[in-house]
């Protein structure tokens, strides 16, 4: 009996009126868990119902406690009839499960209803005691935690990181189920809602086995995903990072310590060596890992369709080949040759996550990436088919007993494509994918797969089974400048997997580096940029002919390439205009719908003080005879010459100008920018290799041949940059911008259009795409005008093709407010760091501190130089303007909440309950007590319902998170059949995104929590039917619970003494250089 | 290329003031869009009209969902649809439950019935108002009306506890609520030139002293009814008037103590009984629920128009307010001393605001 669930039902308020003559509700309770089920009493006539329950206790296996939501369903007690549902909570009872997350689930939860939405609130408290269970072949997998966050999280270090996970889990979808014929739609969005929370917990669940096998106890960059297949099925299926995590102890660990930096240097996290026979492992001490420490290779993932598919391309080992002249390269060598012993064991050496500790990510090959177009009808069973004769009967039988084997078939898809990826990986010199990601996108029966990553070569230290001597780690160390190395390439020069175009390393000049880089994971936080970035996004549409089946597949698989190329060019095109030199979080989703196929592509442009500056574009006519002609191309080109030197400015991108004889003559290559290397297959059984390189010509060049090009010109030159004070950006952290005030805005936006014409040409169908998502970002940047200055980050596109004509845009993104004064200097030490980066060997004093600031808190967000600034002027009491203005506002806001605070006491002595929100909340966020600031005085910390902050990024500016409660995976359907009467399309999906927030806050809230970070909306499925005045929506969106506390709070504690000791080494100001 | 949906949602509702008061006023979308076109909004930020169009839209349709909210403000606090920081909400609390100077003399005084609620499109056509903020600040009204009118306990702590409005607006409605369940009349030509402050004044000075609750705090609409016994009781100072040597001698102690004080000391010993006649009589007709109707037309009639048309300035008004109310003290045949003060006390002290141009 390895748990017990107790659940307390205490009050409900804001119910609907149930009873048209009375206009109150008689409501009782339902509290449901695997087949168990209990009622409280029914408490007549009321709206605000005490039930006060007695605890209701469900004695179940843990196995159970990880697949089985928690289901509450209020209802309306009906004498003589039927009792009418009001509404349903389902908790994920996940989080009580791990030791150091939530202990108790304990708050108001919104009444959801798929028809009629929010009906009420319930008060509810959830707690699980858990007995120890020594069954070895137990099938849960309680206490491995989960995290969608792509990074190391903030309270957390890497001991080890095992490397890839995933599963996927198919079933019956119940919308296509025969009984959906005769029941209500009610009872069907109910089935499939329950139904993926039970497939959700039974993946997290095997995900888990599948970690413990590996010997870590965490999934980092957790990615659950459902394919809608409708017909053949649903499947949920998740990737994610195996880790090994410890809990950092020390609260004020993310203050840099830069006094004594040599000794807190031994202590980076990363010292012990999990290998017992390795030699002398210097000073390290394997002290608490001992419990990991032998570790047979384990093959954990499917064997199934993988190791004996091993496709063509030789891998490029570095061994041997004599290129390397640089005292750099023999270690290089070695060391690659000891990161693929490490990973080649791994069937797939993929890691989801985004940004690394600092060290782990040594090179960085390219993005790589692979399609695949699959056909779902294929789906079935030809056994089962042939016995039952036609598809539609068979639902008829309990299907499980035939789905069982369907996972085989989605599960040798995805290896196919895997495979591809580490194929392509190895081609590039690298024996790692980082930044990796999966998505499909499916129409009727044609579904595309696709997966993307970054090839890279790793440090072995993080993984499990790297061997690596004490004193190369050292050598490696010394030889590998900050800010540079990861731009370095992986391959080997004189034997390159395609042309490329190589100078010496702008930084460093001792390494090879090529002149662009793509890469889809996040700017690593000790790289060299030059000024700030800025989104760069392709978007491109192709007109397909509407087919069935196969012959659909093949349309499609034969576009794809076309596609694939025209958006690298856009991307290249765009990058080149910007006057920068480097991709970086980049994310390309191709969207099939019925007669077109969709391409947008999002990155962030950096320009990497590494990589050479990027030339210019030329354009050239075809008709060079004709004089008007010459004279348009020549305006054109002027225009083009004018829009790279107005976003040099804006963006503040001026590289220190460096002689051509100090970097070298390039190597004579055909110039070439592609790293993009990809292939698609219909079927997987031939893999082509696209050349995205623009053959012998010189690829700046633009050729104007025809009309077409000519508005590919014109499109390119329409981007409007962002109103002054804007800033956007796909990745976690703007480059450039590093001083981040605490005002954040999280928000979805959704467009839908109609295509007009039925006759559309590729052109005007480019060009509404273009004008969609262009107007889109104009809004947003309207809407958020009073945050300015600030910045979108972690803009993420979705585009979906719900039907023939339509194309629904979905954005979420966050908008975060930074300090404009600081703004300026922090960029311009920042230039003169890299300045004298470039110029100077003295880096170690420099990269001290900086390194220090990122181990404590992998990836924090702020180099430590700036928190010096930071407490620095507010220890000497240099009050910035910013500073006497957020004062001026608190004391405004004070003003205007304190008349209504008053009223609100006197309301709660008549108001049962709301007191008892009011103390969870205060419990959960331990802020509001040291306010020793006046600037800190949070006008909300008093409202009844408490604040939970939501963003796509793992972090807080401006805070500290103290505890991850767990994982939010939320599924929601709603549906309705008064769509007029509820506001039109735009009334009914902008309540349903408001109610899904307010579930995904209320969740968070009742666990202890009060922010969510990596949040996501991984789906927004819309669907319409105006004619029947009817509408469906899912959404489907996940995040990682979280405690943060603001640093303002904790500077009260910590402060004092961390500062005091800095004095001696940085005094002052000064400490930014 | 046209958009079939379109929508914004933050974590923390957005919410636009000046388009919050557009909304208010009740313009259209199309109509908000050309008004801050007008405001010079896109030359400002560089935006086109379709974001203006699509920016207002959004806000409308928040606006349109917060409004089942706002009709009961304490729900606006403890949902949880809606992220709102507390000094947000407080404005669109606050906002919300406003109501224009023009269209509340309009209504004030008036029965809040549906009957009147025909009448609203005259109002706006009157006003300028739009008809729609018309029926918002109407419904408010009656709203409040509803909940409050038969509560126990203080009306401006009713209507702060169940509609979470500041000081200086619940005090406004709990004069509105006043008003509308004693039918004063406010609309005639004569009463034009009060403002509503005029009346908010007086309402707030007779639910002090001149209701149930002034006398017992625990009974059913304390705030509301007036004091029946009370009215009734003010009969007995018709003696003040009646017998001719009580106000002869009332007369000569104001004239005794005014002289050389007043400015006008001529005009009022000429109109001493006259003025006297007026103030009593009123008193005595409150009896009667129509004459509690005409107080103020009354008040005007006797007593602020003969004082104006003598020209008397302020002070001398006060001066002779006060004194008026004082002498009776020194009447010895006069017996009901706290009766006189708990009338003239009010009286006074809306009389003085009343009297103005």
């Amino acid at each position: 009996m390895p748990g017990k669930l107790k659940v307390k039902i205490v009050a409900g308020r804001h119910l609907p009126v149930m009873d048209r003559a009375s206009d109150l509700t008689d409501a009782f309770v339902e509290v449901k868990f695997g087949n168990t089920t209990f009622k409280t009493d029914v408490y007549l006539k009321s709206l605000n119902p005490q039930w006060n329950s007695e605890w209701f206790k469900f004695e179940v296996d843990d196995e159970d406690l990880q697949d089985e939501p928690l289901q509450i369903t209020v209802l309306d007690h009906d004498t003589y009839s039927a009792n009418d549902a009001i509404g349903k909570v389902y908790i994920d009872i996940d989080p009580l499960l791990y030791s150091e997350a939530a202990t108790v689930i304990s708050g108001w939860f919104p009444i959801y209803d798929t028809i009629h939405g929010i009906r009420g609130e319930i008060n509810v408290v959830v707690k699980v005691d858990l007995f120890n269970d020594l069954n070895r072949f137990r099938q849960s997998s309680c206490g491995v935690k989960f995290f969608c966050t792509t990074s190391i999280p903030k309270c957390y270090r890497a001991v080890i990181i095992h490397g890839f996970v995933e599963e996927l889990v198919v079933n019956e979808d119940p919308e296509y189920q025969w009984i959906d014929r005769i029941r209500t739609p009610r009872a069907s969005n109910e089935a499939r809602q329950r139904l993926i929370s039970l497939m959700s917990g039974e993946l997290q669940r095997k995900i888990g086995l599948k970690v413990l096998e590996m010997r870590g106890n965490a999934v980092v960059g957790y990615l659950q995903c459902f394919d809608l297949e409708g017909e053949s099925g649903l499947v949920v299926r998740a990737i994610g990072t195996a880790c090994t995590l410890d809990k950092l102890s020390s609260p004020a660990a993310f203050l840099p310590a830069c006094n004594s930096p040599s000794k807190e240097m031994k202590e980076i996290p990363f010292n012990e060596d999990p290998n017992p026979n390795t030699h002398s492992s210097g000073p390290s001490t394997p002290l608490k890992n001992q419990t990991y420490s032998f570790s047979p290779s384990k093959s954990y993932s499917r064997q199934s369709s993988s190791s004996d598919t091993d496709l063509s391309l030789t891998p490029k080992t570095g061994m041997g080949s004599g290129s390397a002249g640089k005292e750099g390269g023999p270690f290089k060598a070695l060391l690659r040759q000891q990161t693929q012993s490490a990973l080649e064991q791994r069937e797939f050496p993929f890691f989801t996550l985004t940004a690394f500790p600092p060290g782990f990510l040594v090179h960085v090959g390219g993005v790589v990436s692979a399609r695949s177009v699959k056909l779902l009808d294929r789906i079935h069973n030809p056994a089962f088919v042939g016995i039952m004769g036609n598809t539609r009967s068979y639902k008829l039988l309990d299907w499980n007993s035939f789905n069982s084997d369907e996972p085989e078939t989605r599960d040798a898809w995805w290896a196919e494509i895997r495979q591809e990826i580490k194929s392509h990986a190895k081609a590039l010199g690298c024996h790692a994918v980082v930044g990796y990601s999966e998505s499909t996108s499916i129409c009727e029966e044609v579904c595309i797969l696709s997966a993307s990553g970054t090839a890279a070569v790793l440090n072995p230290r993080f993984l499990q089974d790297g061997t690596v001597e004490g004193c190369l780690e050292q050598r490696l160390e010394e030889n590998l400048p900050v800010g540079c190395g990861f731009c370095h390439i992986p391959y080997d020069e004189l034997n390159m997997p395609f042309p490329a175009h190589l100078t010496y390393c702008c930084n460093c000049r001792k390494q090879k580096v090529p002149d662009v880089l793509f890469t889809t994971i996040d700017l690593p936080t000790d790289a060299a940029v030059i000024g700030k970035g800025c989104l760069i996004q392709a978007r491109l549409c192709r007109l397909k002919k509407k087919a069935q089946a196969e012959a659909n597949a093949t349309a499609i698989s034969n576009l794809l390439p076309f596609m694939e190329y025209e958006v690298h060019t856009q991307l290249m095109n765009k990058l080149k205009l910007k006057g920068m030199n480097a991709l970086f979080g980049l994310r390309i989703q191709i969207t099939v719908g019925e007669n077109m196929l969709m391409g947008l592509a999002s990155a962030t442009g950096v320009y990497l003080a590494a990589l050479p500056t990027p030339g210019g574009i030329q354009i050239a006519g075809k008709t060079p005879n004709d004089g008007s002609y010459e004279q348009h191309i020549s305006h054109m080109q002027k225009k083009i010459n004018d829009t790279i030197a107005k976003n040099k400015e804006l963006y503040e991108i001026n590289p220190p100008e460096v002689s051509e004889e100090i970097i070298g003559s390039p190597i004579p290559e055909p110039r070439q920018r592609s790293r993009l290397l990809r292939s698609q297959s219909e079927s997987s059984d031939e893999v082509t290799e696209l050349d995205l390189s623009h053959g012998k010509k010189d690829a700046f060049v633009l050729e104007i041949d025809d009309t077409d090009a000519m508005e590919d010109v014109h499109s390119l030159l329409t981007d409007v940059p962002p109103p002054s004070g804007f800033y956007s950006c796909n990745t976690e952290i703007m480059p450039g911008i590093n001083n981040w005030t605490s005002e954040i805005q999280m928000f979805t936006s959704v467009r839908v259009i109609r295509l007009s014409s039925l006759n559309l040409t590729n052109q005007a169908l480019n060009k509404n795409f273009n004008d969609l998502c262009e107007n889109l970002l104009k809004s947003l940047y309207f809407k958020l005008r009073s945050m300015i200055p600030c910045c979108l980050c972690h803009v993420n596109f979705t585009v979906s093709l719900p039907e023939d004509e339509l194309i629904q845009v979905t954005v979420t993104a966050v908008a975060i407010t930074f300090d404009k004064n600081q703004a300026l200097q922090t960029t311009k030490t920042h230039v003169e760091k890299s300045l004298q980066r470039a110029s100077t060997d003295n880096e170690e004093l420099l990269q001290f501190p900086l390194e220090l600031c990122s181990d404590s808190l992998p990836s924090h967000p702020f180099p430590p130089a700036k928190e010096h600034l930071e407490s620095a002027s507010s220890n000497s009491g240099i009050p910035a303007a910013q500073r006497a203005t957020s004062v001026d506002y608190s004391s405004f806001a004070d003003r205007c909440s304190s008349w209504i605070e008053l009223i609100k006491l006197k309301a709660q002595t008549i108001r049962r309950g709301s007191i008892k929100t009011t103390v969870t909340v205060e419990k959960a966020s331990p802020m509001g007590e040291g306010n020793f600031r006046n600037r800190s005085a949070p006008p909300c910390a008093s409202s009844t319902v408490g604040v939970v902050k939501m963003t796509p990024l793992s972090f807080i500016p401006g805070a500290k998170i103290t505890k991850y409660l767990g994982i939010i995976n939320m599924f929601f359907i709603r549906e309705t059949t008064s769509l007029r009467e509820e506001g039109g399309v735009s009334g009914f999906l902008h309540a349903f995104i408001a109610e899904v927030f307010a579930m995904v806050r209320a969740h968070v809230a009742a666990l202890g929590g009060n922010a969510v970070v990596s949040y996501i909306m991984k789906q927004c499925v819309f669907m319409e039917n105006p004619n029947k005045n009817q509408a469906q929506c899912l959404i489907n969106v996940s995040g990682d619970a979280v405690v943060f506390v603001r640093e303002s709070e904790l500077e009260v504690v910590s402060t004092q003494q961390p500062t005091a000791n800095c004095q001696p080494s940085c005094p002052g100001g000064e400490v930014t250089t | 290329m046209t958009s079939e949906l379109d929508i914004f949602v933050g974590n923390t509702t957005l919410i636009d003031e000046d388009v919050y008061r557009l909304w208010l006023d009740g313009y259209s979308v199309s109509d908000a869009v050309s008004l801050r076109v007008r405001s010079g909004i896109l030359e400002q930020t560089g935006a086109t009209a379709a974001v203006l169009q699509s920016d207002t839209m959004d806000h409308y349709r928040t606006f349109h969902m917060l409004e089942r909210l706002l009709h009961a403000p304490p729900k606006l606090l403890h949902q949880l649809i809606f992220q709102i920081p507390p000094s947000r909400q407080a404005l669109l609390i606050e906002r919300y439950y406003a109501f224009d100077e023009a269209f509340v003399r309009e209504v004030l005084g008036k029965k809040l019935s549906k009957g009147t609620k025909k009448d609203l499109d005259d109002i706006s056509t009157k006003t300028g108002i739009t008809l729609k903020s018309c029926r918002r600040q109407f419904d408010n009204f009656k709203r409040v009306f509803k909940v409050v009118e038969e509560m126990r306990g203080s009306l401006v702590d009713n209507i702060q506890q169940h509609f979470l409005l500041s000081d200086r607006l619940a005090r406004d409605y709990a004069a509105i609520v006043f008003f509308a369940s004693n039918r004063f009349e406010t609309g005639k030509k004569k009463l034009q030139y009060l403002s509503f402050g005029d009346f908010a004044f007086c309402a707030e000075l007779m639910i002090q002293n001149w209701t149930l609750g002034a006398v017992d705090s625990q009974v059913d609409d304390m705030d509301v009814d007036l004091d029946k016994e009370f009215l009734q009781d003010l009969k007995e100072l018709k003696m003040l008037v009646a017998d001719k040597d009580l106000l002869d001698l009332h007369k000569s102690l104001v004239c005794t103590a005014l002289r050389g004080k007043l400015g006008v000391f001529s005009e009022m010993e000429a109109n001493f009984k006259n003025l006297s006649r007026g103030l009593v009589n009123v008193a005595a007709k409150l009896t009667h629920n129509k004459d509690v109707r005409d107080l103020f037309v009354d008040l005007v009639e006797k007593f602020v128009e003969p004082c104006r048309s003598d020209h008397w300035p302020l002070n001398d008004v006060r001066l002779f307010l006060n004194q008026y109310s004082a002498s009776v003290h020194s009447l010895d045949g006069f017996r009901h001393q706290a009766l006189w003060d708990r009338y003239m006390g009010t009286l006074r002290g809306c009389l003085l605001r009343l009297y103005h141009d």
